[in-house]
């Protein structure tokens, strides 16, 4: 898989003395979920509007399907869909008078009304705008991002403000989007939505890259390290979990252990080693890192702050 | 120009279903002229009433026609800014200027409309004029309101909030009005007032939409269309370089 569509060198984007990115740099594959991801302000929007066309960065150069987004805006513009953060339309215009005015713009766009089906709108066609829930207004915009059957589609903050319920409906839809062989490039201030979601993501903070890489390949890399906590009453467990091959630490806390290691293998080495000694467990739980644990490794704070 | 017709359709649309906004258009103008029609229809035939009924109240109500479709224009804008309107248009394939361009065909749509509504009122008052200088006086309307409109979009281009939008373009447009030389002849102004009233396209149009009602040929009043025609590329060419998008 090396067929990028989206190469991104040395960017940088100032407002006034506020540097918003400074030399991001990163490639986007061709049918991948690729998150920018970041907490607020971290220049990622910027990023991405560097790349819709809508800013010219400062510095560096953008090529996204082999153009210019800033100077061959036109011709990129229908070969790519947009949802920007935060967007409106006019609020009393319908469901339906948006995509078909949508579909007008462009060439070969697909069938407005197959599409609102698909995203679950049909029924709220002659609705205005402004009576929508965040969730369905956020699938209109999926559905305007659609429209024109495009090759990249860029989704700025899809889910802020949702519902878990109504975010996990959008993520299936990504997904879908996805599976139609379309790239799409994301970015969020959500971890668990990254992690779950992106096939790569580009860790952003103060306008810089820290790291490109796949959720597992990140968390492996950045936070390896693996607990395992066994209840047991057994005493002699301790010295057996210290003897196994990666064990850094094996903390007691009562009857509780928390079994620290660096191995990949260690929740098995572990339950292995327990059924090997007959070893009474009466509790056993992992804890994995997660792309949260990632951020906190590499920029000392959590993303929540 | 891919599109202009459609958003064009699309905005009058939308416009229409804001009740409040249509009031403001299209029955302020016609209340006015009705109104005060009514009022002044009592008064002798040479009395200066009788002299404003004939001459400077169908001025007035054509004019207060162009000024709410600018300042609607200019609220219209800043919420759409706002809103991010503006730039979701702007991430499709329609030119910039087309978005722009669908809201002045919107307004100059909406003059006519409320003109057209102003004849049917002004039956009573007016000896049916003949239909060739009601023609002319639309087409000195139309243009007319196309030069202040660019005053609008220079306004919305540098108004920060939607909430300043309607009370900025009042405090302009109305003392803009008060200047035009409609109520009063502009040489009994103090010079620095005269000035003012000089370099403001709503005096050239209030000029040349009474010399049309008066009968005058156009010809008579080049002088104001090419001042109107200078301020509208003036007052555009500034707009286009400092409007905001978002």
């Amino acid at each position: 898989m090396n067929d990028p569509v989206i190469r991104v060198s040395g960017i940088r984007k100032a407002y006034g003395s506020v540097v918003a990115v400074d030399d991001v740099s990163f490639e986007v594959q061709r049918g991948e979920i690729f998150g920018l991801v970041g907490p607020n302000g971290a220049g990622k929007t910027t990023t991405m509007e560097c790349l819709e066309g809508l800013r010219a960065p400062d510095r560096g150069t953008i090529s996204v399907l082999g153009l210019d987004p800033f100077r061959a805006g036109a011709a990129l513009k229908v070969r790519i869909g947009v949802q920007l953060q935060e967007a409106q339309l006019q609020k009393r215009l319908k469901v339906g008078e948006a995509v078909r005015f949508w579909a007008s713009l462009y060439a070969s766009p697909v069938d407005p009304g197959v599409l609102l089906e698909q995203l679950g709108l049909n029924e709220k066609r002659n609705a205005w705008f402004m009576t929508l829930s965040g969730g369905q207004k956020q699938r209109l915009f999926i559905a305007l991002a659609l429209i024109n059957d495009p090759e990249v589609v860029f989704l700025d903050e899809l889910t802020t403000g949702l519902d878990p319920q109504a975010r996990r409906a959008i993520w299936d839809l990504v997904r879908g989007i996805r599976e139609r062989g379309k790239t799409v490039v994301l970015t969020t201030h959500l971890m668990e939505e990254a992690e779950r979601l992106c096939d790569r993501v580009a860790i952003i903070e103060h306008g810089r890259v820290i790291d490109v890489d796949t959720p597992r390949g990140l968390v492996a890399r950045h936070c390896p390290e693996r607990v395992v906590v066994v209840a047991t009453a057994d005493a002699s467990a301790r010295q057996r979990f210290l003897e196994l091959s990666g064990v850094e630490a094996v903390d007691a806390d009562g009857a509780s252990m928390t079994i620290r290691g660096r191995n990949p293998g260690l929740v098995a080495d572990v339950i292995q080693c327990v059924s090997r000694h007959g070893i009474t467990v009466t509790d056993f739980h992992t804890t994995v890192p997660s792309l949260e644990d990632v951020f906190l490794r590499l920029t000392g704070r959590s993303i929540r702050d | 120009m891919n599109g202009l017709w459609q958003l064009t359709w699309l905005e009058i649309k939308i416009f229409a279903r804001e009740p409040l906004g249509l009031f403001g258009t299209i029955g302020v103008p016609v209340l006015v002229f009705v109104v005060l029609g009514r009022l002044m229809r009592g008064a002798g035939p040479a009395s200066p009433e009788a002299a404003f009924v004939k001459t400077g109240l169908p001025v007035l109500a054509a004019i207060l026609m162009a000024t709410s479709a600018v300042v609607s224009l200019v609220t219209i804008i800043a919420i759409y800014r706002e809103g991010g309107i503006l730039k979701r248009l702007r991430a499709t394939p329609l030119h910039p200027a087309t978005i722009l361009t669908a809201h002045v065909l919107v307004k100059l749509l909406f003059t006519a409309v409320t003109l057209a509504l102003l004849l049917v009122a002004g039956r009573r008052y007016y000896a049916p004029d003949t239909p060739g200088e009601m023609l002319r006086f639309a087409a000195a309307l139309l243009f007319s309101t196309c030069g202040i409109l660019s005053v609008g979009f220079l306004i919305a281009s540098v108004v920060p909030t939607a909430r300043f939008a309607q009370p900025l373009a009042g405090v302009i447009f109305y003392p803009m009005i008060a200047l035009s030389g409609l109520f009063f002849p502009i040489a009994l102004l103090p010079p620095w007032l005269q000035m003012m009233a000089r370099v403001m396209p709503m005096t050239y149009a209030v000029s040349l939409l009474q010399g049309v009602w008066r009968g005058d040929p156009i010809a008579s009043h080049l002088w104001d269309v090419a001042a109107i025609a200078l301020f509208g590329a003036l007052f555009t060419a500034l707009a286009s370089r400092f409007f905001k998008w978002e």
